[in-house]
């Protein structure tokens, strides 16, 4: 071994020093990315738990075939009411690129205003690009106050 | 005095060299001949460039990055603050028009075949410069925090969420969360003024130095008539002429940011619909368009989707044309690469009419 030491050309030695160089500079590395990279990703913020929300909107304030949007925790929903009276509630993101949908009083069904998609009634995709149904709200009125929630 | 004049210069040249960089400006020179006119395109975009910088610089000083008050320091500025509706006017105006001197300048270059051996990395730095370029567009659209930018950037992040495997993860990078909030803002704000500054500065500099390296391209067909071999000194000559260039450029963005200032429209307001008629910047607006008429499923894989893989497979062939395109490497004509340069022009302009003349409603 000290012969080894005594000799800086040896190749045996030359190789353990690279090694010993290439991992720190590795170990530098991942040391600074690393921080770096997470400091990068935004923390998770808690989803809004709730399941259901009491509407600012009370239920003589929606004429038949007309719709409006409300809060519903960090994300829009969508109260219809439709030309036979009843209420109706959705998500309002449009499940095609994240746009806020609207009702469209002239054809009688939900619109998204972005990449022209129709949703019918139900919730359910019938023209343009959207891929998926929006999600369905249940609603409930409780006396002068409306009530949307998840279904479960 | 011209004894003083020569001192002065003596001094300094002994210290900085000003005869290396005499000899080195003396050295360039610009090729005479039909195409010659498309040579002015790539200073144009600099000089655009150049003008942003400043306003930019400019607009920092009143503008405050945050969702409660982006929209109003914006509106401040342009209501209260003298002169503050010119600086805006002309960061938006110059925009558009860097981009579509940037598009000219790259139609140009690809028609003529200048990407072809040995300026390969060339083409690809200019490649570059433009996915930065609009990357400064599809930033800097969000910061007056309006619906139209608002709706714009939903859907913009939400297309890189769609791609596969890391899709949600790069979404949540770039909103700064789930959704579009003052955090996405903030973010993008970053991005515009610090980020996409820094490695544009850098990549121009080596786009420039490849170019300086290289001298300018002779188009092959110029080269096959029998080229004479005329050339333009380029500093002064061809300099003063870009100049002229600028100064009409410098004219027409003052018009028209004093005709047509840029507009403010409605603060974003996330519980309310996207707005009928909303469209992007009108340079994604073929991509944007192309959306509209995908249809939802393509077999087990949504439409859009395959429109993003699309758009991103059109990029990348468009990165990889210098080493695709044989024949030019050669010095060959090469008909088939000018008429998939033609399609491609020809479908951005039929998507990007479409899009200014279909009725928002159908």
């Amino acid at each position: 071994m000290a012969d080894v030491l005594t000799r800086p050309d040896d190749p045996g030695r030359r190789r353990i020093v690279n090694w010993f160089l290439g991992t720190s500079a590795g170990a530098f590395l991942a040391a600074v990315l690393y921080p770096l990279t997470r400091y990068l990703v935004p923390p998770r913020t808690g989803e809004s738990a709730a399941a259901s929300v009491t509407l600012a909107i009370k239920p003589d304030e929606v004429k038949a075939n007309s719709g409006q949007i409300f809060k519903f925790g960090s994300r829009p929903g969508i109260l219809v009411r439709t030309a036979s009276g009843e209420l109706r509630a959705f998500s309002a993101v449009c499940t095609h690129l994240n746009c806020t949908v609207q009702y469209r009083a002239d054809v009688s069904h939900i619109w998204c205003a972005c990449h022209n998609g129709h949703f019918d009634l139900n919730g359910q995709n019938i023209a343009g690009p959207p891929p998926r149904p929006l999600e369905a709200y249940v609603v409930n009125v409780r006396g002068n106050q409306i009530v949307v929630s998840k279904s479960v | 005095m011209p004894d003083v004049r020569s001192r002065v210069y003596a001094w300094l040249d002994e210290r900085i060299g000003l005869k290396d960089i005499e000899k080195l400006a003396k050295k360039k020179e610009i090729p005479v001949h039909r195409h010659s006119f498309w040579y002015y395109l790539g200073g144009m975009t600099l000089f655009l460039f150049g003008i942003q910088v400043i306003t930019g610089i400019l607009l920092l000083f009143y503008y405050r990055p945050s969702a409660e008050e982006a929209y109003e320091s914006v509106q401040f500025l342009m209501a209260e603050v003298e002169f503050g509706w010119l600086i805006r006017s002309v960061h938006a105006w110059s925009a558009n028009l860097m981009v579509l001197a940037l598009f000219v300048h790259l139609f140009s270059t690809f028609f003529l075949k200048a990407y072809r051996k040995p300026r390969e990395l060339t083409w690809m730095s200019g490649m570059a410069l433009m996915g930065l370029t609009l990357g400064f567009g599809f930033t800097g659209y969000l910061l007056p925090w309006n619906e139209l930018a608002y709706f714009a950037t939903k859907v913009g992040t939400e297309i890189t969420g769609a791609l596969p495997l890391v899709g949600p993860f790069a979404l949540r990078l770039l909103r700064g969360g789930d959704e579009v909030t003052g955090a996405t803002l903030t973010r993008f704000y970053g991005i515009h003024v610090a980020v996409l500054p820094l490695l544009a500065t850098g990549l121009i500099g080596a786009h420039l130095f490849l170019v300086q390296k290289h001298g300018m391209s002779v188009p092959i067909g110029v080269e096959r008539a029998g080229y004479d071999g005329r050339r333009l000194p380029f500093f002064p000559n061809f300099l003063l002429r870009d100049a002229i260039g600028w100064l009409a450029a410098l004219a027409i963005l003052g018009a028209l940011a004093a005709f047509f200032p840029a507009e403010l429209g409605k603060k974003a307001d996330p519980f309310a619909p996207a707005p009928i008629g909303i469209k992007p910047e009108w340079y994604f607006m073929f991509m944007f368009q192309t959306l509209k008429y995908l249809p939802a499923h393509f077999g087990p894989i949504e439409g859009e989707v395959v429109g993003i893989l699309g758009f991103k497979i059109g990029g990348l062939f468009l990165l990889m044309i210098p080493f695709l395109d044989r024949r030019s490497a050669r010095g060959e004509r090469s008909r088939l690469f000018s008429a998939i340069g033609v399609a491609i022009l020809a479908y951005m302009i039929l998507l990007t009419y479409l899009g200014y003349t279909m009725v928002p409603t159908q």
